[in-house]
């Protein structure tokens, strides 16, 4: 199992040819409250840097890009009913959607733990 | 931040000690929230908010024959309007077009005004244009603060004994810990509460003893805005501006009837006429099926897809848990149950038209008891 982050303030987390994606504490702490969310369904195929969810604070509306490409096997439901996952635990249960992904070399692209903070701590 | 050009309001150091997310707004650095818009937005609801709006431009008006002078540039019947009462009015253009909304109160031989934020160089400069013959005076240094929710009450009146009888829309002279204020049972969230005027350079000491109290917290721009949607309130420059007229806003209780009668005000013959004939939009309140905020810029559709419409504001609403918005929609489309189709990022929404407010208003109206 291995964890990716972007630029874009997404973590991706690999197990096999599965990823699972959602966005990080930081960037739930600047949006704000959520209030709804909009996943991608299953066998929706997604590519990279493209759109891929929708997420909407009481400010304002953000869309999520797929940090990596591949063909979507699980949209997170639990984010129609309780959109504030995000805000509570947005690297667990507020995960956004799963993946398989179509190129794995894509991910070496993406920034390791210690990469983001660093990444962060220069905004 | 701070390097952007904008203003600083007298507590923007406090905003900042008390965690606020600073943003610029109406050519300030103005507090947007402090722990989250959410909470703010509900503990205002169920306790009491303190709000900063120093940057709203406060004016005293005096001269000569006054209330005849004043009453050519507003639509309202200030012969009705005794000492210490406030009522809420707007300046127009010929066109009987918005050029800004506002409260206006009589306090002994002045009025004093309270006009946006970010229009209020221009309304001066527009009222010393119409009343050559009267003395504008902008207050710069004076500080406004608002108390709102239903313990703002408790809270105040335990610093200044006596406000406790002010009912909706009456204000007075009172001290708040030897800081003079002039303060009004009004504001802008559909709760009961305070506005609180005092100079810039006793602001301070008034927030903190404000804030200590145990009912108080402070709140930023972001749950005013959805504390004011909830309450169907238009936010100037957003639901209002200079392509609206009162009639087509919905604001026709802020032209009183011997005003629409007599005239003698900018965009009488307009306002007139759209009285009687209607208008060719109107606006109203939208309840958005599900969750998803429906914002300002969003489109009211026709069957075809032509846009018909425009969404003004919209969000989430804290208390009904639900998407709500005001939208200009065509006349015949205004009714309280019209079906209105909008269209947001390529999106369809579902809404229909719903009476404003959305959330009741809970105004300490005289008699009303409590």
């Amino acid at each position: 199992m291995s964890l990716y982050f972007t630029k874009e303030h997404e973590w991706i987390q690999v197990e096999g040819d599965i990823a699972t994606v959602g966005i990080t504490d930081f960037a739930q702490g600047q949006l704000g409250d959520i209030v709804f969310v909009e996943v991608p369904s299953a066998g929706t195929q997604v590519s990279q840097g493209g759109d891929a969810a929708v997420v909407e604070s009481v400010k304002a509306a953000s869309d999520v890009y797929a940090p990596v490409s591949g063909e979507v096997v699980e949209g997170n439901a639990a984010l129609e009913a309780d959109p504030s996952l995000v805000n509570t635990a947005p690297e667990g249960e507020g995960w956004f959607f799963k993946l398989k992904l179509s190129d794995e070399g894509q991910l070496e692209g993406l920034m390791n733990a210690d990469e983001y903070k660093a990444f962060v701590d220069s905004q | 931040m701070s390097d952007t050009g904008e203003k600083t309001l007298p507590l923007d150091a406090w905003h900042r000690a008390k965690g606020a997310r600073m943003v610029p707004f109406a050519g300030y650095q103005m507090p947007i929230q402090y722990e989250g818009i959410m909470a703010e937005h509900k503990w205002t609801r169920e306790s009491a908010g303190l709000f900063d709006v120093s940057h709203m431009g406060q004016l005293v008006i005096t001269g000569p024959n006054l209330d005849k002078a004043l009453e050519s540039v507003l639509p309202a019947d200030l012969g009705l309007l005794k000492d210490g009462r406030l009522r809420y009015s707007l300046l127009l253009t010929e066109d009987g077009a918005i050029i800004d909304d506002l409260m206006v109160t009589r306090r002994g031989d002045h009025f004093y005004l309270v006009v946006n934020g970010a229009t209020k160089d221009g309304d001066i400069a527009h009222l010393e244009r119409m009343l050559p013959g009267l003395v504008i005076d902008h207050m710069k240094e004076q500080a406004l603060l608002a108390l709102q929710g239903q313990k703002a009450v408790d809270a105040l009146s335990r610093v200044a004994p006596g406000v406790e009888e002010l009912t909706f829309m009456t204000g007075g002279m009172f001290e708040i810990d030897g800081v003079p204020a002039w303060i009004s049972r009004s504001g802008y969230t559909g709760e009961d509460g305070f506005e609180i005027s005092v100079q810039a350079k006793d602001v301070e000491k008034v927030a903190d003893l404000l804030a200590s109290q145990p009912e108080v917290k402070p709140i930023g721009l972001g749950a005013r805005d959805s504390l004011r949607l909830e309450a169907g309130l238009p936010l100037y420059g957003h639901d209002l501006d200079t392509t609206t007229t009162p009639v087509e806003a919905d604001l026709t209780f802020a032209l009183s009837k011997r005003r629409r009668e007599e005239g003698g005000f900018p965009g009488w013959h307009r306002i007139a006429s759209e009285l009687q004939n209607g208008t060719i939009t109107k606006r109203v309140g939208l309840a958005v099926e599900g969750r998803q905020p429906v914002r300002e810029g969003a489109m009211v559709v026709d069957g075809e897809g032509n846009e018909v419409g425009r969404v003004t504001s919209g969000g989430f609403s804290p208390t009904l848990e639900a998407a709500i918005a005001m939208a200009y929609v065509p006349l015949a489309s205004a009714q309280e149950g019209t079906a209105i189709t909008l269209a947001q990022r390529g999106k369809i929404f579902q809404a229909r038209v719903v009476p404003m407010p959305f959330v009741p208003h809970k105004y300490h109206r005289k008699g009303a008891g409590k």
